[in-house]
């Protein structure tokens, strides 16, 4: 301990000393240069890349020598999703994320109420792990599990027979449009791995804004007389609605661009992503291929606006 | 002899909100000097400028008499301690006390010893194990306090430091806090905006408003002559007695404040001043009387032994001459 | 679940209780299937157990390279996302400046808009260059969505982490890269290291945008697609599945531990 020490001490020798002085001095440049590398790397390499695939879907590609015109811009391709065949594609696509994302609402809401009000202490960290595990795990692996049990000779025809309802079975696969050969090249069991492998993106997100809904004011209402159902119907359920509408965000968005759940487990018809993924690979047609994923961009604009006016991305 | 803290026109401007407003304050060597003001009155302001956490947008200071405008706070021999304690949760309490002697490399046994008898001297001997989060409100503050001073530092600042305490342990504190400054002999600058505290503290006090010093005093000087009817106002227990009334009394058309306890009853008959009892409010000891005096109300404050007036009842009101101060400012 | 808490009713419990196990039954099948002795097909129950399959997978050199390629990837995009997401991260909640919104938006983009979008820009945008695939193109895809995992899990601590803690450093004498190295890191230290080992399983697992990066390299993912959509060797595909399932439980289980007490690790951010 000294007493007689400067009241102004001299700073530290060397550039590291001088950089640092610099850096309190000019704390708007200490930001700047922060932000430099991230927004180079997110700037040039991802919305460069985004801006260069837009940028292709304003030309066409010629119909008799099958290479693109770069020479004139033209929004053919954008008349070409309109063709009734690519217009299906769409509804398909679209008809099918909304339908994941109720399933997944369903089956995420009461996990999620289960994890944000009732369990504690150890549970609810074998909850959260319970939760994040498949989460988290391999999205192939997911895919290929259910391959498993999709499968004719596989675990669900097993668990139909040993239950003697076999018949039941067969009547779900008999259902035209929906049903198939077996249920690993049906619409069903596209839409079962879809729910299976997004729907643990929706827990998270209700449980957090299930968590900020006040005990009391659940309390509040039973002691007003409201039965548990209009608690639920007038309380829980409007206060959980930001939640369910940020983690719709991802099973929907998620829905929308995937392509090798159809293509692995389903019928032959196309989802946009396979579309887009046909379009740019065996058919050459990268103008269309870029138009066709300007639908699910400007789907999801409209959403995550929608999703804003919410409130929802304080539960993200 | 230099002044421990001189500002000098010291400004700072956040956008349209002039949080300091050109500041001139000269705090001398080994002073306790208090801050004093009105919640955003700029004086946490002030004591981070002094601290190096703001920069000025106009003005010039010096510690010690070495210019420190420009100077980050690491190179600014001055420590604070902070409202929230801002204790480091990842260290021990021995080794937040010893944190600035471990950034100068001090040998880890030297510092251990200070930084124990930093502790000593807050009365948290045997407390260097712990972690900041098995601490009590009080035992936190005093680690700040401890790590703040481990090195001595040329200034001690202190933003608002027995605001989070209970009454009793502000009491302690604040002897505490006294001593402790006279046996360092280091100067403390604190803020706060409790007059109490302040006048029964410092040495001197600076009142803040609006980003402006309004007087800067001893508490005597701001107690008995405050320059401004915001200072009589805010150091409280000052009536204040507009020109007219002042002019009757003295001919000087100028604002003027009377402590209340200076206040004497008197016979409605000869006395210069007079009206009716509008309140009454015993306090012990002596007991508090409201009198509308017509344009404008005085508060007298008797000892209770004697007979008062009843609420609603004439009663005259007399004072020594030299208790009426009379203010510099037209305000 | 404690005795003197809200009671949650039957319904509830049961339905919570099944969406469990639709959630973690399917994974454990993997662990089943990759002892079978059935090598034609997916067939259930197994007609018989063996470990025959794990010595064939060990001695599979195609195996070995995807696996080695998708660790390389995981771990250098993985420090590329921590400087990035961390440098990120620190800008934005170290001051309120102007656009710190579009920021955190363009962060969050690359997961936010499908996979498939992310890949085909990138590749388009790489033909465009004349950028011929390789290792770094692949790397180049991986590092851009595993920022947002490492910037999500910095900017929750750095938010924990009060301004004070920071002047108080500098106020006792430290410059910025004393009170980076003391305070700021052993701060947000155990975040980073959720966060990268979060980037990394993302990294490890990632099929769609690799698809359009990778060129000729496999990664792991990709040996496994080509699996999906040809099966060949089930045995060998059964048992690379488990493998990854182990080699993704890991960093999650520690991310988990590291966070534990304290904000939750960002998962709604894969
Ligand atoms: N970082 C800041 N940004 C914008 N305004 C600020 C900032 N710091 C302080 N102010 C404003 O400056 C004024 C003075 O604040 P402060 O110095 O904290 O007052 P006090 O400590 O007397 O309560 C207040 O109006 C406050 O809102
Ligand atoms: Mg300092």
């Amino acid at each position: 301990m000294t007493t007689t020490a400067l009241a102004i001490t001299e700073r530290r020798p060397g550039l590291l000393g001088w950089l640092s002085d610099q850096f309190w001095r000019h704390p708007g440049m200490f930001v700047l240069l922060l932000l430099t590398p991230p927004l180079l790397w997110l700037g040039i390499v991802y919305i460069g890349s985004l801006l260069a695939l837009l940028f292709q879907s304003f030309f066409a590609i010629d119909e008799f020598s099958g290479i693109v015109d770069y020479s004139t811009l033209t929004l053919k391709s954008y008349a070409e999703l309109l063709r009734p065949a690519n217009l299906d594609i769409i509804v398909r696509t679209v008809v099918m994320s909304a339908l994941v994302t109720l399933a997944s609402a369903v089956i995420a809401f009461p996990i999620a109420y289960m994890a944000a009000r009732y369990v504690r202490g150890k549970w609810k960290a074998l909850f959260y792990l319970g939760i994040m595990l498949p989460l988290w795990s391999s999205y192939l692996v997911k895919i290929y599990a259910w391959k498993l049990i999709l499968a004719k000779e596989g675990i669900l025809t097993w668990v139909f027979e040993s239950l003697h309802i076999g018949f039941v079975l067969d009547g779900i696969l008999a259902i035209p449009v929906i049903g198939g050969n077996s249920l690993s090249v049906s619409y069903i069991g596209t839409f079962l791995v879809f729910v299976y492998v997004w729907m643990p993106f929706m827990i998270l997100p209700i449980q957090a804004s299930l968590e900020r809904v006040p005990v009391n004011l659940i309390d509040a209402s039973s002691d007003l007389g409201a039965t548990p159902q209009q608690t639920f119907r007038k309380v829980i359920f409007p206060l959980a609605l930001p939640g369910i509408i940020a983690g719709s965000i991802f099973t929907f968005s998620l829905t929308l661009g995937d392509y090798i759940i159809p293509q692995i487990i389903g019928s032959s018809r196309l989802f946009i992503g396979q579309a887009v993924y046909a379009q740019q690979g065996t058919a050459g047609n990268i103008p269309l291929a870029a138009a066709f994923t300007v639908v699910p961009i400007v789907i999801m604009g409209l959403y995550l606006w929608m999703a804003k006016r919410q409130g929802a991305f304080d539960a993200l | 002899m230099t002044a421990a803290v001189s500002l000098q026109g010291v400004s700072r401007h956040f956008g349209i909100i002039k949080a300091m407003d050109e500041v001139n304050l000269e705090i001398a060597s080994g002073e306790f000097f208090a801050m004093l003001g009105p919640s955003g009155s700029g004086k946490t302001t002030c004591l981070r400028v002094i601290a190096g956490f703001e920069q000025p947008t106009h003005g010039h200071i010096e510690i010690f008499g070495e210019n420190a405008t420009g100077v980050p706070p690491y190179r600014r021999n001055v420590n604070t301690v902070f409202q929230d304690y801002a204790l480091f949760p990842h260290l021990n309490v021995l080794d937040n006390v010893a944190y600035s002697l471990m950034l100068k490399k001090a040998p880890r046994a030297e510092r251990h010893k200070a930084a124990e008898a930093a502790l000593d001297m807050v009365k948290l001997a045997g407390y260097g194990t712990r972690r900041p989060s098995e601490l009590s409100g009080g035992q936190r503050q005093r680690v700040a306090l401890a790590r703040a001073l481990v090195n001595r530092p040329k200034v001690l600042l202190l933003d608002e430091p027995l605001g989070a305490l209970d009454l009793k342990l502000r009491e302690s504190m604040q002897e505490e806090l006294k001593s402790l400054q006279k046996a360092l002999g280091i100067t403390f600058i604190f803020v706060t905006h409790d007059q109490g505290e302040a006048l029964s503290m410092a040495d001197r006090v600076a009142v803040f408003s609006g980003g402006r010093v309004m007087q800067v005093g001893t508490p005597e000087e701001i107690y008995s002559k405050p320059n401004s009817r915001f200072v009589a106002d805010f150091v409280g227990s000052s009536n204040i007695l507009n020109p007219d009334q002042v002019s009757t009394l003295t001919g000087e058309r100028r604002w003027g404040s009377l402590r209340s306890e200076a206040v004497r009853l008197a016979p409605e008959a000869g006395s210069a001043l007079a009206g009716t009892v509008t309140t009454k409010n015993y306090l012990g000891a002596t007991t508090r009387l409201g009198i509308d005096i017509g344009g404008g109300s005085i508060h007298a404050l008797v000892p209770s032994g004697q007979e008062l007036p009843d609420i609603g009842a004439r009663t005259g009101v007399a004072f020594e001459r030299s208790a009426l101060h009379l203010m510099e400012t037209e305000q | 679940m404690r005795s003197d808490g809200p009671k949650a009713s039957l319904g509830l419990k049961i339905s919570a209780a099944a969406g469990l196990i639709f959630m973690i039954a399917p994974l454990l099948l993997i662990f089943v299937y990759a002892f079978t002795t059935e090598e034609k097909s997916y067939q259930w129950p197994p007609p018989g157990l063996t470990l025959k399959w794990f010595e064939v997978t060990l001695n599979r050199p195609d195996v070995w390279q995807a696996l080695t390629l998708s660790l390389q990837v995981a771990a250098i995009s993985t420090a590329i996302a921590l400087v990035l997401g961390t440098l990120c991260a620190a800008a934005v909640s170290q001051s309120d400046f102007f656009g710190r919104e579009t920021i955190s938006l363009l962060v969050i983009l690359p997961i936010a808009l499908p996979g498939i979008i992310t890949g085909i820009a990138l590749r388009s945008a790489f033909s465009i260059a004349e950028i011929p695939f390789s290792f770094w193109t692949i790397v180049l895809g991986h590092a851009t969505f595993c920022v947002v995992v490492v910037y999500n899990n910095a900017v929750a601590r750095f938010r924990r982490t009060s301004k004070s803690l920071i002047e108080a450093s500098m106020d006792l004498g430290a410059d910025g890269f004393q009170t980076f190295r003391y305070v700021i890191l052993p701060n947000i230290g155990t975040a980073l290291l959720a966060g990268g080992m979060l980037a990394f399983a993302l990294s490890f697992d990632e099929v769609i945008v690799t698809t359009f990066t990778a060129g000729q390299q496999q990664t792991l993912p990709l040996w496994m697609l080509e699996e999906l959509i040809r099966p060949r060797q089930r045995p060998v595909t059964n048992v690379v599945a488990m493998i990854v399932v182990l080699v993704t439980t890991i960093p999650i289980l520690a991310a988990f531990y590291l966070t534990r007490d304290g904000d939750q690790i960002a998962g709604s951010g894969k």
